[in-house]
């Protein structure tokens, strides 16, 4: 429902602000300009997708979600205490993080849901926990290995060397998870219960 | 910078494949099968994009996003974050999608090794949709207080838009 209000906004700010600029005529080629970058954007990430999907597959099956997650074990211990004692919600937590660090986001958002159900047991009356907000502030914060789609939508503009942004999608990412956690640890304190 | 981050790609290519013939898993098998999943995944993103992308041209083309921008521009200024990004980091919370059609623009428009352009690059690769999020995880939980769950994901959101736009300064 709320895309539905973000797409008529749309289209009636455009249409409001085409009245004051005066550029009805280019408003009314953007319309069909618009739906054929439509097409052509997707037909450019359609073999970046099917690319990376694909690896993704190949890792999960691999076994190289599984090595990372137990190389993710003492951190996640840490910031979600309950896991320790369930190991169940260590699996899917674990599974979560990964699948979003290797840009699995259909692996990694049933795993979340499952590490969220888990979590949800030890909350009443429907009211999130700590452990509950820590786990959608790092799924927001996104931390991913190789952005496939970006990279994708950069070298379809032209771009000969697309993947020349990773350095600083890791150093953002790896900060607005940090600084997100942190915020959400010192809210947390803060907040009555 | 350019010659390290050419090569981390292929590398990725390689060492999974590896390891994968390692495990003895059939793996040009499992990469076709990813790859059909892949598909179906861009024929369901079609629609979507032709539709945000008609909106997006229109806000462009009738100088709405200019009106955003010039709107929200001293207080971008002053976290040095691009004015021109401004649609992007509004809607990129809220829709994947709708995002990835604004940064598109925004990289076709400016061009993409241009500041603004490596920016909405970087924005899009290393935030996510927050409200998406949310409401998928909580609402499968029956979770209904989520107390300070939005406030903490937007800082988290808000330090990657400065961050993104930190880096690309300092890295290009």
């Amino acid at each position: 429902m709320l895309m539905s209000y973000i797409w008529t906004a749309m289209i009636a700010l455009s249409l409001l602000a085409a009245v004051v600029t005066g550029r009805g005529g280019e408003l009314a080629s953007a319309v069909s300009q618009g739906a054929q970058a439509g097409i052509t954007l997707v037909i450019s990430l359609a073999g970046s997708i099917c690319l990376w999907t694909g690896v993704g597959r190949l890792m999960e099956k691999a076994g190289v979600t599984g090595a990372l997650s137990r190389l993710l074990k003492p951190l996640l211990g840490r910031l979600f205490p309950s896991s320790r004692q369930d190991p169940q919600l260590a699996g899917s937590l674990s599974a979560n993080v990964c699948a979003n660090f290797l840009g699995l986001g259909n692996a990694a958002t049933p795993m979340g849901i499952q590490a969220a159900q888990r979590l949800a047991r030890r909350s009443r009356d429907g009211i999130a926990t700590d452990e509950l907000c820590r786990l959608i502030v790092l799924n927001t914060a996104s931390i991913q290995l190789i952005p496939a789609t970006v990279a994708a939508v950069r070298s379809s503009l032209g771009c000969s060397s697309p993947f020349d942004i990773l350095p600083a999608v890791w150093v953002t990412s790896l900060c607005s998870a940090g600084l997100g956690v942190t915020a959400a640890w010192i809210i947390g304190k803060l907040w009555k219960k | 910078m350019e010659k390290i981050t050419d090569y981390i790609v292929p590398l990725l290519l390689l060492g999974c494949s590896a390891w994968a013939l390692r495990k003895k898993e059939n793996t040009y098998e499992q990469l076709l099968q990813g790859g059909q999943e892949g598909l179906k995944l861009v024929i369901s993103l079609i629609p979507t994009l032709v539709m945000l992308l008609t909106a997006v041209t229109m806000l462009r083309a009738s100088g709405a996003m200019e009106l955003i921008g010039s709107f929200l521009a001293p207080a971008f200024r002053f976290f040095g974050i691009p004015e021109e990004t401004a649609l992007l980091v509004l809607i990129r919370p809220i829709s994947g999608s709708a995002a990835l059609a604004v940064g598109t623009e925004l990289m076709a428009e400016h061009g993409v090794n241009s500041l603004v352009g490596r920016t909405a690059a970087v924005m899009l690769g290393s935030t996510e949709t927050t409200f998406y999020t949310i409401s998928v995880y909580f609402g499968a939980a029956g979770i209904k207080k989520t107390r300070y769950t939005l406030p903490a994901a937007l800082i988290a959101d808000f330090t990657g838009f400065f961050i993104a736009s930190l880096t690309v300064r300092l890295f290009f």
